[in-house]
């Protein structure tokens, strides 16, 4: 165990080199990269290591990067890739493919708003984009927590009651590029946690079509199996937080995250980093008797709806922060989220800090007065921080 | 694996990769696969030019381990419904633009796992000329150890018949009514400028030379592609017994060269061509796409005399692609 002083990008990329060293021992590692800011520095990171059993390859399209990540789970390998925004986009086909296919890929994301007009800063359209792909989605508060998630992601994914992919997020600069004390364990120690991935559908020599044509009846039943793997996610989601602390000796967070809520009567649903600055407003607004608490969801697929109803059984009023807009909606989180608050509840859509506007403790405060203010839930409402 | 049963009757095989000349390199021998490459019961029309590539392909293949990569197209329809497969190997159906990426994959791991997996990459033109270019462009630029095969049946059969970038000029297509305005792209100079070790066109009419130069190109390393001209009964409004007569006044008149590019700069040309003037004419009176056509023979001969001399320069080695 070491600590290290490492951007979230560097410390994705160092995550799923470990990775991808612990299982040198059985198919290796690799996957398809492609340059596309803010992410880029990931996979500069990897394409500077060397691999006993591993291959980076640079390719000509993020299309192509989940290709070759595809063709190499085929074969066997422990794969990871990374990407962005209108990266995300254009390898969109291949996303849905790979969950398809059932492979455990590891990719991480970093949250950009989708040009045009181009903007390279924090927005979540371009990750809940690929909601219904079939991948888990995870979003991160900090960079331990996308170091640990990555590590976590593959044990999750390569589980064989679990066997889909990974998407492991993160904001735009607000982490992507910003440096932070990070605990980066050693391989003996990762080789603890992860086992050697062992794929039951890996290509070998039996003449097989893997992804071949379906009917109707196979889709059906292709598509049962696929939502009952995703099913049990979070079961193995506990499993793995508790081999990770047994391990490593800290535990991830859970899927929802609760902040001051035992007797909260007015709550904020946010996910990554605008969460840090909701429990600031919290703390703040506790010291002039507001009974507000916090919830942050960690894991967005699959959509924790048991623990998040849970979570907001007592609350009055909730203001749900998107960092996010579904044309013709309102927010992704929002649109998801409502149907977990308790009868009577009124709840309001925040969409604020969209194209990456700083979201101060000053815009949630004002959010919050809002909300104390109203006896039922308006329109989804877009505030504007400005830059 | 399939048991032998499977397979065509067998006979004796005089030396791999030259068996049966007479038999148009087809009939079952000793060398061939235990389970063929293309098993039956696949759902290929008759006469597919693509079911006779694969056939030449398996009897090249022999007893190499190989590994596909399919993308959409009507070689991975062939295969079956799930579970069944009618490739007699292990296949990967792709995306359709993904191909090369995937098969990239797949020889990477083979290789620093220490395996002698040949990665083979098996599309149609669509899914080469169009839609998978870049995909193609990069593998080949990276020099991927991988064979590509095109099977080129100038239209995007699966989906109907509709002109694809390697349409020849001229012919109807269900999105070129009246014929395309366009000359097909030159597949072979494109890859030949990557510089890759291997890039070749194979006559389906010439089977000793077509399963020779896959052999060929199974055993080189890095990356190969290998050119077919598969005729397609149905989107070429042909007579499914016609299509081997077919590619062989094609290769005849010269309309399609059958050579081969090694390193991006030697050219050879393997079947020479007479230039028959009747048989370019009986080559599109054949099919029906080409049928009412105001298409002008005489300027087809004049651009097929035009691409023969550029061959040409090219063979001497005094142009580089």
């Amino acid at each position: 165990m070491s600590l290290e002083f490492v951007s979230a990008n560097h410390a994705a990329a160092m995550a799923a080199a470990l990775a991808g060293r612990a299982n040198e021992r059985a198919r290796g590692f690799g996957g398809g990269v492609y340059p596309i800011t803010p992410q880029t520095e990931c996979i500069e990171w990897l394409c500077q290591q060397e691999f006993a059993r591993g291959e980076i390859v640079r390719v000509e399209s993020e299309h192509s990067a989940m290709a070759v990540c595809m063709g190499m789970a085929l074969a066997g390998a422990r794969t990871f890739t990374a990407s962005s925004s209108n990266g995300l986009a254009y390898m969109t086909e291949n996303v849905f493919a790979a969950a398809l296919y059932r492979l455990p890929i590891v990719m991480m994301a970093v949250n950009r708003t989708l040009g045009p007009p181009w903007n390279i800063w924090v927005d979540h359209g371009d990750t809940l984009l690929l909601r219904d792909s079939g991948w888990v989605q995870f979003y991160c508060e900090d960079n331990q927590e996308v170091f640990d998630s990555i590590l976590l992601a593959y044990r999750l994914a390569e589980d064989r009651r679990v066997l889909l992919p990974v998407l492991v997020c993160q904001d735009a600069f607000v982490l992507s590029h910003t440096m932070m004390q990070t605990d980066v364990p050693d391989l003996e120690t990762v080789r603890r946690f992860l086992p050697d991935l062992d794929l039951p559908h890996r290509l070998g020599d039996r003449p097989v079509t893997v992804g071949g044509l379906d009917f109707p009846h196979e889709t059906e039943a292709h598509r049962r199996q696929h939502a009952e793997a995703m099913a049990r996610v979070p079961e193995v989601y506990r499993e793995c937080q508790d081999r990770f602390a047994a391990v490593f000796g800290r535990r991830p967070a859970d899927a929802v995250e609760c902040y001051r809520m035992d007797d909260a009567e007015v709550a904020f649903l946010s996910m990554a980093t605008t969460a840090s600055t909701v429990r600031a407003v919290v703390d703040a607004a506790r010291g002039r008797g507001v009974k507000l608490g916090a919830v942050r969801l960690r894991m967005f697929r699959p959509f924790p709806e048991a623990a998040l109803r849970s979570a907001l059984a007592g609350c009055r009023r909730l203001g749900i922060l998107d960092r996010d807009i579904s044309l013709g909606l309102g927010g992704v989180l929002w649109a998801e989220a409502r149907a977990c608050a308790p009868a009577g509840c009124v709840v309001q859509n925040y969409m604020v800090g969209l194209g990456g506007g700083d979201v101060r403790p000053r815009d949630v405060d004002g959010m919050l007065q809002d909300l104390l203010a109203r006896d039922a839930a308006g329109e989804p409402r877009l505030v504007e921080v400005g830059s | 694996m399939s048991s032998r049963e499977d397979g065509p009757a067998r006979g004796p095989c005089a030396a791999p990769g030259t068996c049966e000349p007479l038999l148009a390199g087809m009939a079952g021998t000793a060398c061939d696969r235990d389970a063929p490459l293309l098993r039956a019961g696949n759902t290929n029309c008759g006469g597919c030019g693509m079911s006779i590539t694969l056939n030449m392909l398996s009897r090249a293949i022999g007893a190499r381990r190989v590994q596909l990569a399919i993308p959409a197209c009507c070689g991975i329809v062939t295969a079956g419904p799930f579970p069944y497969s009618a490739y007699g190997a292990p296949v990967v159906a792709a995306t359709f633009a993904s191909a090369a990426a995937v098969a990239t994959g797949l020889a990477r791991v083979a290789q620093m796992n220490g395996e002698d997996t040949r990665v083979l990459c098996f599309a149609g033109d669509g899914g080469t000329y169009d839609i998978g270019m870049a995909t193609l462009s990069a593998a080949a630029e990276r020099d991927e150890d991988i064979l590509y095969v095109c099977y080129d049946n100038e239209i995007y059969g699966n989906t109907g018949g509709q002109r694809s970038s390697a349409t020849p000029l001229g012919a109807r297509t269900s999105t070129t009514p009246a014929g395309k305005a366009q000359a097909k792209k030159d597949i072979l100079a494109i890859l030949a400028a990557h510089r890759v070790p291997y890039v070749a066109s194979v006559s389906l009419a010439h089977p000793d030379d077509a399963v020779a130069k896959f052999a060929r190109a199974l055993d080189l390393r890095g990356f190969r592609f290998v050119h077919v001209l598969a005729p397609c009964p149905t989107g070429w409004k042909s007579e499914p017994a016609e299509g081997i007569r077919l590619v062989r006044l094609a290769v005849r008149s010269g309309l399609y060269p059958v050579c081969q590019i090694e390193e991006g700069r030697r050219w050879t040309v393997d079947v020479e061509p007479d230039f028959d003037r009747d048989a370019l004419a009986e080559y599109f009176a054949g099919q029906g796409r080409f049928r009412g056509d105001r298409l002008d023979l005489g300027a087809v001969a004049g651009q097929i005399q035009e691409q023969w001399q550029e061959l040409r320069r090219r063979c001497a080695g005094g142009v580089r692609t």
